[in-house]
């Protein structure tokens, strides 16, 4: 009843959006099985937009900074992923892979962050944004500029599944049920990390104050190498998934920028939010594309269209408007 | 004044000389302090007393002087070093982490003392957990030191503002220092907490042997705790000695008092 009292925005919200994803089946013009294809369409990419949004996470957590170029990173992993492999084994790229991650990171503390020590927010928000721009230049200038495949080894053969159950069955890609498991192992892995562990714990301690942070011997500049490795790493994942299922491309990068409303919706400090945030996102914009889309071409004579570039972006301000700290966000009460 | 066993001189800071673009914060200042005393720095706002703890924790590096602790002379120093040669303090602004318990922050001052490898941890190997739980005794005995017990998970952010100074205080003790920085650890507390602080810090002192700096506004804090005291005005010493010295000290009443001209 208190969270009802206090939280009644967020609850309608949530009530109208539900109604919304049942809307098809009960007005009752889409087939079962097609409708469960859509939802399985959203829900992967929406894993997709979480694993970006976990590397913003991660930086913002444990340096407070708003990291712009996690977007480049993941368009940088990928490339160089993308290039080795034609040249050697894929398990010999991935680990080359991870160390050219952690040696960016290295790179990144010692000539943004260390310089940048103690600035405020936007500075570094700045700085980000140029390690973006760079990444993307330096990205072409090492790899090349055409759309390149990562070869995972899976068969993008579908599935069929349900064949009884509903007409015509569901048809799934074995490529997005691993994207999906690995994914979620990533993400468990991660919060276990954070919440259970000492080492995660000096890195909240270091996202909450820098200052009582190295006061109780906690060396900030290698916190900042570890997270913006495992942001890299995480990077490195979301890259190969992306890569392989739409080829390696400067489109890649753009990515990111689905990634912010699916922070703003999870909330920027926390792991299960990116995931549930990418997730809602994911669904949302697919199940409004093709269904809301149907609905307005019919009923009102629209084209319909284009739904899925706004929706994420629409429904990120109303959860400003009703709790911008996110689902799962701190909320910092600031004594005046 | 109580009848501990003081020690040898455990830091010396000597010719301290600080300054932040045009302003001179600090002067020309030395003095020392020996093991298991309490040696407060007092000063009219603005004296330099806060600069002069941040140059002993290392966050200030002082344009001139030296400061030497347990034999080992530096002028550049890191916080996070000079944590690692037994130097913790508290802040005089709340400094603790928000998100966490205070059980959380406290058991953050054992980062140093713990001794198992990333991936241990990570993967919560046998030996690595044994030893979060060794930490997670110590801690508790400070929890209960600081009579906290009933706040043990509850977000700091929560807490009343003298339990939070507490909480501040049971993380730098966790470290189990050599010596202790505390940044006006009164600021801002009802009679009650003050006379509860006092009574813990004289404990510290007491039952851990722990050498304890301060800084304080309140004379008869001062006066009361401490062993000997420095006193600062406009980033010089004016007075050094026991509480009855000072408080006799002329250059040291003008300052407080200020002077007829």
């Amino acid at each position: 009843m208190k969270f009802l009292a206090t939280q009644w925005p967020v609850a309608a919200l949530a009530v109208l959006l539900a109604l919304g994803l049942a809307a098809p089946l009960a007005i009752g013009d889409a087939p079962v099985g097609f409708y469960i294809e859509v939802l399985l369409g959203g829900l992967m990419a929406g894993v997709l937009y979480s694993l970006v949004a976990l590397g913003f996470v991660l930086i913002y957590k444990a340096s407070g900074v708003f990291n712009f170029a996690q977007g480049a990173m993941v368009l940088f992993a990928a490339l160089s992923m993308a290039r080795m492999t034609e040249v050697m084994p894929f398990l010999v790229a991935l680990l080359l892979a991870t160390g050219i991650m952690v040696l960016l990171a290295f790179a990144i503390e010692k000539a943004v962050l260390r310089p940048l020590v103690n600035q405020d927010g936007a500075v570094l928000l700045m700085a980000t944004i140029g390690i973006s721009y760079f990444l993307d230049g330096f990205g072409q200038t090492l790899w090349g500029s055409d759309i390149y495949n990562i070869d995972l080894g899976i068969s993008k053969e579908p599935i069929l599944i349900l064949d009884g159950v509903f007409q015509g069955g569901i048809l799934v890609s074995q490529e997005d049920i691993i994207a999906a498991v690995t994914a979620a192992v990533l993400v468990g892995a991660l919060a276990v990390f954070f919440q259970r562990t000492p080492v995660g714990r000096a890195l909240r301690a270091v996202a909450d104050d820098h200052q009582a942070a190295q006061s109780i011997g906690i060396p900030l500049n290698r916190i900042w190498v570890i997270v913006w490795s495992v942001a890299g790493f995480v990077a490195l994942v979301a890259g190969m998934v992306w890569g392989s299922k739409l080829g390696v491309q400067f489109s890649l990068s753009l990515v990111a920028l689905k990634a912010l409303p699916v922070v703003i919706l999870g909330g920027l400090t926390s792991v299960p939010g990116a995931v549930i945030g990418g997730l809602i996102i994911g669904v949302g914009e697919k199940t409004a594309e093709v269904f809301l889309g149907q609905w307005l071409a019919k009923t009102y004579a629209l084209a319909g269209g284009g739904i899925e570039n706004w929706f994420a972006y629409v429904l990120a301000l109303l959860f400003l408007l009703v709790r911008p700290e996110g689902l799962f966000g701190e909320r910092h009460i600031d004594r005046v | 004044m109580n009848a501990r066993h003081i020690g040898e001189r455990i830091l010396a800071v000597e010719d301290i000389t600080l300054s932040f673009g045009g302003v001179q914060a600090l002067a020309g200042v030395s003095f020392d302090v020996r093991e298991h005393e309490i040696r407060a720095i007092i000063g009219p706002n603005g004296a330099g007393k806060s600069s002069m703890l941040n140059v002993i924790n290392g966050v200030y590096q002082p344009q001139r002087g030296a400061v030497t602790f347990l034999g080992e002379k530096r002028r550049h120093m890191e916080p996070h070093r000079t944590a690692k040669q037994g130097i913790a303090r508290t802040f005089q602004n709340l400094a603790l982490f928000k998100g966490m318990t205070a059980l959380d922050n406290i058991m953050t001052g054992r980062n140093l003392k713990m001794k198992s490898s990333l991936l241990a941890q990570a993967i919560r190997l046998g030996p690595a957990e044994r030893e979060e739980l060794r930490h997670r005794e110590y801690v508790e005995r400070i929890i209960d030191f600081l009579e906290i017990q009933a706040y043990r998970k509850t977000p700091v952010g929560r807490l009343p503002y003298g339990l939070q100074k507490r909480v501040d205080l049971g993380r730098a003790l966790a470290m189990e220092p050599r010596l202790l920085l505390l940044d006006e650890p009164m600021a801002g507390m009802n009679v009650e907490e003050r006379r509860d602080m006092c009574r813990f810090i004289l404990d510290v002192n007491d039952e851990f042997g722990t050498t304890i700096v301060l800084i304080e506004h309140d004379m008869g804090v001062v006066m009361d705790l401490s062993d000997r005291v420095v006193v600062l005005d406009y980033g010089k010493k004016i007075g050094d000695g026991t509480p009855d010295e000072v408080r006799n000290n002329q250059a040291v009443i003008d300052a407080y008092l200020g002077v007829q001209h």
